[in-house]
C-alpha cells in the first residue's frame, strides 16, 4: 500500500486486499500456514469426527482392556476397553465448543465493556477498570476453580469461569484501542452528521477495533482450552464417562506409573497440538492485522 | 449477616472447620502451606536459573543456537498443559529410567520427616544435619519442581530476551562499549540491571500462573500441599477449606506484588524518587 500515489484506483481494496495480504503472509510464514491446516483439521474433527470414528467412545469391552496401540486400536484401549482414538476424536467437539463459547462470551462481556470504558471515560471507565483489577488480584486458575465450585459443577459454569478470568485481558485491550480512537477524525465526522453516541460506539468504533479483538480471541483460545482441560483434570465440570481431553488424561494418570502410557499420552498430545495451533494462528493473525508488532 | 459473621471470624484468624476432616481450616492450611511454597519456589528458582541466562545469550547472539532454542521453548512452553508435562516426566524418569522415586508425596515412607523448623524439608533436614533425608526429599521434589520450571520457563526467557534486546540497542550501552569496557561488564553490570524491571514484572505474572499450576502438579504428584487440599475439598463439596484456599492464594499473590513493587525501587532508584 506504499505506492498509492501511482494509481489510487488500481489498488485492490477491502476484502480482496485482505485476502491477498493474508496469502502473502502465509506464503512468507510457513508456520502460520501449517497452523492453519491444523486448525482446519481440528474443526473438521469437531464437526464430523463423531460420525467417522471406528468405535463407540462409550462402549466398553473388558476383553480388550489396557491394550497398547495396534492396527485395530490406533491409540490403544483404556482400563475398561474403550478405544482411545475414538474418544480423543469425539472429545474434540466438546473441548473446542467450550473454548469457542467462552471466548465468544468474554468478547461480549470484556470487549463491549472495554470499548464503552475507553469511549465514554468517567464512571464507566472507573467501574470497568476496578472490576478488571479485582479479577487480576487472584491467580487466574485458582479463581476459575473458585467460581466453578461456588456456582456448581457444570459445563456452563466452566465456560463462564473461563470467560471471567479472561475478562481483564479483553477489557484492557478494547479500552486502550477505543481510547485512541475517541477523538479520531471519522468519529468527529460521524458525530457532526448527527449520530448518537451509542451508534458511534457500535457502528463506528467497534468495527474498527474488531481486527485486534479477533487476534486477541485467537490468542486466548489456546488458554481457554488449557483452562477448561485443567479444570476437568481436577474433577470439575465434565463428568467422567463423557470423552474430554482433561478427564482422559486424569483417568490415564494412574496408569502412567505402571507403564500404560497411551491412555494419558494421546489425549494430552491432542490437547497440546490444539493449544499450539491456536497460539501459532494467533501470532500469524497478528502479523496480518498489525505488521509492526511482528516478532 | 452470614458474610458479616465470616469476616468477623476471619479477623480473629478463624477460617472455619472442614466438613470432612473436622479440623480447623486455618491449621490445615498452615501445615500444608510450606509444602506448596517449597515446591513453587524451587520451581521458580530452577526456571530462573535456566531462563535468564538463556534469554541473555539469545539477546546477545541473535540467530545463534541459543536464540533458536529460546524461540522454540517460548512457543512450545506456553502450549504444554502442565499436568501432561508432569505425567510424561513421571513416565520417563520413574517408569522407564527408574531414576526418581514413585510420585507419592514429599518423602519416601522409609524416612521420617525432619523436626519442624521452617516446614521446608530441604532446609529442616540440613538444620537437623541429616544428609540422607535431604537427598530423599530432593529426589521427591525433583520432578514436580522440574514440571513447574518447564511451565514457567517460556515467559521468563521470552521477556529476558526482549528486554535485553531493547537495552543492548540503547545509547548508554553503546557508550559503555565505546569506552572499552569488557563485554562481560557491559552485559552484566550495565545492560542486565536495566533489563531487569520488565523481567521482574513478568515474574509476578509467572507466579500467578504457578500458583494455579501448583494445584494441577500437586494432584499429579500426590503432593500434600494446599493445592491438593483444595482439590480434595472440591471433590467433597466442602466449602470452608475452599474459601480458605482461595483467600490464602489471593493474599499470597497480593503480598508478592508488594514485594515486586519494593524490588523495583531496589533495582531502579528512579522509581524510588517518583514514589
Amino acid at each position: 500500500m506504499t505506492d498509492v500515489a501511482l494509481a489510487p484506483d488500481k489498488q485492490p481494496r477491502g476484502l480482496v486486499a485482505l485476502v491477498r495480504h493474508a496469502r502473502y503472509v502465509i506464503g512468507e510464514n510457513r508456520v502460520t500456514g501449517f497452523a492453519f491446516v491444523l486448525f482446519v483439521l481440528i474443526i473438521l474433527a469437531a464437526l464430523i469426527g463423531p460420525y467417522l470414528v471406528p468405535y463407540d467412545p462409550l462402549a466398553s469391552n473388558t476383553a480388550m482392556a489396557l491394550k497398547g496401540p495396534s492396527l485395530q486400536h490406533w491409540f490403544g484401549t483404556d482400563q475398561i476397553g474403550r478405544d482411545v482414538f475414538s474418544r480423543v476424536v469425539v472429545a474434540t467437539r466438546l473441548d473446542v465448543f467450550i473454548a469457542v463459547a467462552s471466548v465468544a462470551l468474554v468478547f461480549l462481556m470484556g470487549g463491549l465493556a472495554g470499548v464503552a470504558a475507553g469511549f465514554f471515560g468517567g464512571w464507566t471507565e472507573r467501574i470497568v477498570s476496578r472490576v478488571a483489577d479485582t479479577i487480576m488480584a487472584f491467580p487466574l486458575f485458582v479463581l476459575a476453580m473458585g467460581i466453578v465450585a461456588a456456582l456448581g459443577n457444570t459445563v456452563q459454569n466452566i465456560i463462564l469461569a473461563t470467560a471471567i478470568v479472561n475478562f481483564p485481558l479483553y477489557a484492557r485491550v478494547a479500552r486502550a484501542e477505543a481510547n485512541v480512537r475517541r477523538e479520531a477524525g471519522f468519529v468527529l465526522a460521524a458525530r457532526l452528521s448527527g449520530n448518537g453516541e451509542m451508534r458511534i460506539l457500535l457502528a463506528h468504533i467497534l468495527p474498527n477495533i474488531m481486527p485486534i479483538m479477533i487476534v486477541q480471541m485467537s490468542l486466548t483460545m489456546g488458554y481457554a482450552i488449557l483452562n477448561a482441560a485443567g479444570l476437568s483434570f481436577i474433577g470439575l465440570g465434565v463428568r467422567p464417562p463423557t470423552p474430554e481431553w482433561g478427564i482422559m488424561v486424569a483417568e490415564g494418570a494412574a496408569f502412567m506409573v505402571s507403564g500404560e502410557w497411551w491412555i494419558a499420552f494421546f489425549p494430552g498430545a491432542a490437547l497440546m497440538i490444539a493449544v499450539f495451533c491456536f497460539n501459532l494462528l494467533g501470532d500469524g493473525l497478528r502479523d496480518i492485522v498489525d505488521p509492526q508488532r511482528r516478532t | 449477616m452470614q458474610f458479616g459473621r465470616y469476616v468477623g471470624d476471619l479477623a480473629r484468624g478463624d477460617l472455619g472447620n472442614s466438613l470432612t476432616t473436622g479440623q480447623p481450616v486455618g491449621t490445615e492450611i498452615r501445615t500444608r502451606l510450606p509444602a506448596s511454597a517449597e515446591l513453587t519456589l524451587l520451581g521458580l528458582i530452577v526456571s530462573m536459573l535456566v531462563a535468564v541466562p538463556l534469554g541473555i545469550l539469545a539477546a546477545t547472539r541473535p540467530g545463534s543456537l541459543a536464540d533458536h532454542a529460546c524461540r522454540v521453548i517460548a512457543t512450545a512452553g506456553v502450549s504444554l498443559p502442565v499436568f501432561f508435562t508432569g505425567l510424561i516426566l513421571v513416565y520417563v524418569f520413574y517408569y522407564l529410567l527408574g531414576w526418581t522415586p514413585a510420585p507419592l508425596g514429599r518423602l519416601d515412607i522409609f524416612f521420617s520427616p525432619p523436626p519442624h523448623v521452617t516446614g521446608f524439608y530441604l532446609i529442616d533436614s540440613l538444620i537437623a544435619g541429616s544428609l540422607e533425608t535431604f537427598v530423599a526429599a530432593l529426589k521427591q521434589l525433583f520432578l514436580p519442581a522440574l514440571t513447574l520450571a518447564i511451565f514457567s520457563l517460556a515467559p521468563i526467557a521470552r521477556m529476558t530476551r526482549a528486554s535485553m534486546l531493547a537495552v543492548l540497542a540503547s545509547d548508554f550501552v553503546r557508550t559503555a562499549r565505546a569506552s572499552g569496557l569488557a563485554p562481560y561488564t557491559v552485559i552484566v553490570t550495565y545492560a542486565f540491571r536495566n533489563a531487569m524491571i520488565p523481567v521482574v514484572t513478568t515474574l509476578g505474572m509467572v507466579f500467578s500462573f504457578l500458583l494455579g499450576a501448583n494445584v494441577l502438579v500437586e494432584k499429579v504428584f500426590a503432593w500434600p500441599g494446599i493445592g491438593s487440599f483444595a482439590v480434595e475439598a472440591l471433590v467433597a463439596s466442602d466449602f470452608a477449606p475452599l474459601q480458605g484456599f482461595v483467600l490464602t492464594m489471593a493474599v499470597m499473590y497480593v503480598a508478592l506484588n508488594l514485594v515486586i513493587d519494593i524490588l523495583y525501587g531496589l533495582i531502579d532508584p528512579r522509581v524510588r524518587l517518583e514514589a
